[in-house]
């Protein structure tokens, strides 16, 4: 039987009269990497968000790692490593001094960090700039920085809201390759995104969510044979008559 | 709660401060450049206070006129100056170093003879028996030391029967230090109170900090971590106690050079020190109430002049040459009770277990802590940490 790393039950987010989640349920298997697709504002970070411990869901349950969001929190905090949407960098410090401290913010021993950090810049093409003030990088290179920063402590399980967006295409497949060791070290990934052909080379299954909705949820093969269609971008266009980026 | 958190973040503050150019400007260099723009040009007394108080210990033993209490007469009619007996001269230097009294007159046992002699040969000082009036006043007051002697001295010369600057009489007025601060300036009497002023730019960069972190996202990628809001809350309050420390000894080394070298221990100093980091701790709690308010790093700047300027004007160097009603209205500002502390410390003499300075203590303390505390309880309720 496959081990589940994520698990919600019938999850529900409400901003006032907004629903931004609504009713979603889904597992994810430890080692699977799981790709929620979705245009903006269809309730993607929140679901994230709610996952990570920062946001409180209105009703429902959410386990990852085999703990409670709500209430173990602080166990949960310690599994998962989380790639923000927002670009977030200290811009006065270089980057390996970013790295550091949040390294140091999971409590990793010196040595093991010191490691970590240059296989991770080296992995994310960022030693040679490692050493300059994070003001200067461009912003696919802080783009690759807050993905290191959200993997520095090597985490179980990794939540990437949309890591590849507004990066050059160089860049953009650096991530790739990098997301793609992840799989094979047997990391449990979460990837947000509203490019489909990203979804479609990288992850394993896809739940597709649109106003808050899980309407769609399956391996992207198994999805594209059973609308009928060639991409992914047909089958959000299949089920709601709408183009997946019409509304960025 | 892990220290490797704690120091990992507060490094982070001090590069923080250390890089940035106006952050650096903010903390560092405009408390430099303030204090020597009013140490150099500030020397106004223009205080509407009307009455000061005097200690005097009598030790005159009338002759056949008692002219000792023709001159307590004499001051006290001046309408300027409320007079207070005091059996000796210990007990009325205990009451000036705590700063209940702004002087003390001593008046010697041979005035009433002195006053006698003069009246005898008006016109042969070879015949006078001299006396020595010896007064002691508040080094803390720039208004005392300016305006009470030439009251005394007029008074004397009243006494006399004469103009102040008519002829000699046998009376000598005498001006004595309990601190050897020679020829005090009026930016000797600015001096405590600019050590209160270094830090209270905090409460701008506490504000900036924060809702810069919050607009960035970087308060979230915090969150995200195993970092507790104990350990976060922590490692600010260190970062910015260090920089009001640097901050302190910034200035300390510049009023320094300009000329104010208080004679006190190292005791004293480190106490000062210490006085001046709990006072911090203010600072970081208004600047957390400005974070809450303000939406935008650009507000807190604005918004959080509703703590500097009170702290500013009410409490510091500057609070020292406003209204008497001024100075009343600043005993609920913490800056207050810190400058006047370093004032009872490093100008009067007062001693750190006297009780001027264990209520002035007590008074930092207590708000300083109940700032910081409200500070981060409402940030925490407002936006999660």
């Amino acid at each position: 039987m496959t081990e589940t790393a994520i698990v919600t039950e019938n999850l529900v987010k409400r901003f006032e009269d907004v629903t931004a989640v609504d009713g979603i349920s889904l597992q994810v298997a430890k080692g699977e990497l799981f790709g929620l697709l979705g245009p903006n504002g269809a309730g993607k970070t929140t679901t994230i968000n709610i996952l990570c411990g920062l946001t409180k869901p209105t009703s429902g349950t959410a386990e990852v790692g085999g703990y409670d969001v709500q209430k173990e929190t602080a166990k949960v905090k310690e599994l998962i490593g989380v790639c923000l949407q927002e670009t977030a960098i200290y811009p006065y410090l270089t980057g390996a001094e970013n790295i550091e401290l949040f390294g140091n913010l999971y409590a990793m021993n010196r040595e093991v960090l010191k490691k970590r950090r240059d296989v991770l810049l080296e992995n994310m093409g960022l030693t040679g700039d490692a050493k300059r003030r994070t003001a200067k990088y461009s912003g696919g290179m802080k783009r690759r920085l807050s993905l290191i920063l959200a993997l520095v402590h090597d985490p179980q399980i990794a939540f990437l809201d949309e890591p590849t967006v507004a990066m050059d295409p160089q860049s953009r497949h650096a991530v790739w390759d990098f997301i793609k060791e992840l799989k094979r070290e047997n990391k449990t990934i979460i990837l947000t995104t509203h490019y489909m052909e990203e979804a479609e080379e990288l992850c394993d299954r896809v739940g597709i969510i649109d106003h808050g909705k899980l309407i769609a949820l399956g391996s992207p093969e198994e999805l594209i044979s059973k609308h009928k269609v060639k991409n992914l971008e047909e089958v959000f266009i299949e089920i709601t008559g709408r183009k997946i980026r019409e509304e960025v | 709660m892990k220290f490797q958190r704690v120091l990992a973040l507060t490094k982070k503050e001090i590069k923080k401060t250390v890089r940035e150019p106006a952050v650096l400007f903010m903390i560092f260099l405009f408390p430099i450049v303030f204090v020597f723009a009013f140490g150099a040009s500030f020397g106004g007394v223009g205080d509407s206070q009307t009455a000061y108080s005097v200690g005097v210990v009598n030790m005159d033993q009338a002759a056949s006129v008692n002219a000792s209490q023709i001159l307590l007469t004499g001051l006290s009619d001046t309408k300027i100056l409320t007079i207070h007996a005091y059996a000796n001269n210990q007990t009325a230097q205990n009451d000036l170093s705590q700063g209940n009294i702004q002087a003390v007159i001593i008046i010697p046992n041979d005035f009433s003879q002195s006053f006698v002699s003069y009246q005898a040969s008006p016109k042969d000082p070879n015949a006078w028996t001299n006396a020595t009036v010896t007064l002691y006043l508040d080094k803390g007051s720039l208004v005392a030391t300016q305006a009470i002697p030439p009251i005394i001295q007029q008074v004397l010369s009243a006494l006399a029967g004469q103009s102040q600057q008519a002829q000699s009489t046998p009376f000598n007025l005498e001006t004595a230090s309990l601190v050897e601060v020679t020829a005090p300036s009026a930016f000797d009497f600015m001096a405590p109170g600019m050590f209160t002023f270094a830090s209270i730019f905090l409460i701008m960069m506490v504000s900036q900090s924060f809702t810069q972190d919050r607009e960035s996202g970087m308060m979230k990628r915090i969150r995200i971590t195993p970092t507790s809001p104990t350990e976060f809350m922590t490692s600010q309050v260190l970062s910015y106690m260090l920089i009001a420390l640097v901050q302190a000894v910034l200035v300390f080394v510049m009023v320094y050079f300009m000329g104010f070298k208080p004679d006190v221990g190292m005791p004293v100093y480190a106490f000062a020190f210490a006085l001046v980091l709990l006072f911090s701790l203010s600072n970081v709690g208004f600047g957390l109430i400005t974070a809450t308010i303000a939406k935008s790093s650009g507000a807190a700047t604005g918004l959080s002049f509703l703590f500097v300027l009170p702290q500013l004007f009410l409490g510091t160097f500057v609070g020292t040459s406003l209204s008497s009603a001024a100075q009343i209205a600043g005993k609920v500002i913490p800056s207050y009770y810190v400058t006047d502390a370093l004032t009872s410390l490093f100008l009067r003499g007062a001693a750190i277990t006297s009780p001027v300075i264990l209520v002035d203590t007590a008074a930092v303390s207590v708000s300083c802590i109940a700032i910081l505390a409200a500070g981060i309880v409402l940030y925490g309720k407002y936006y999660k940490i």
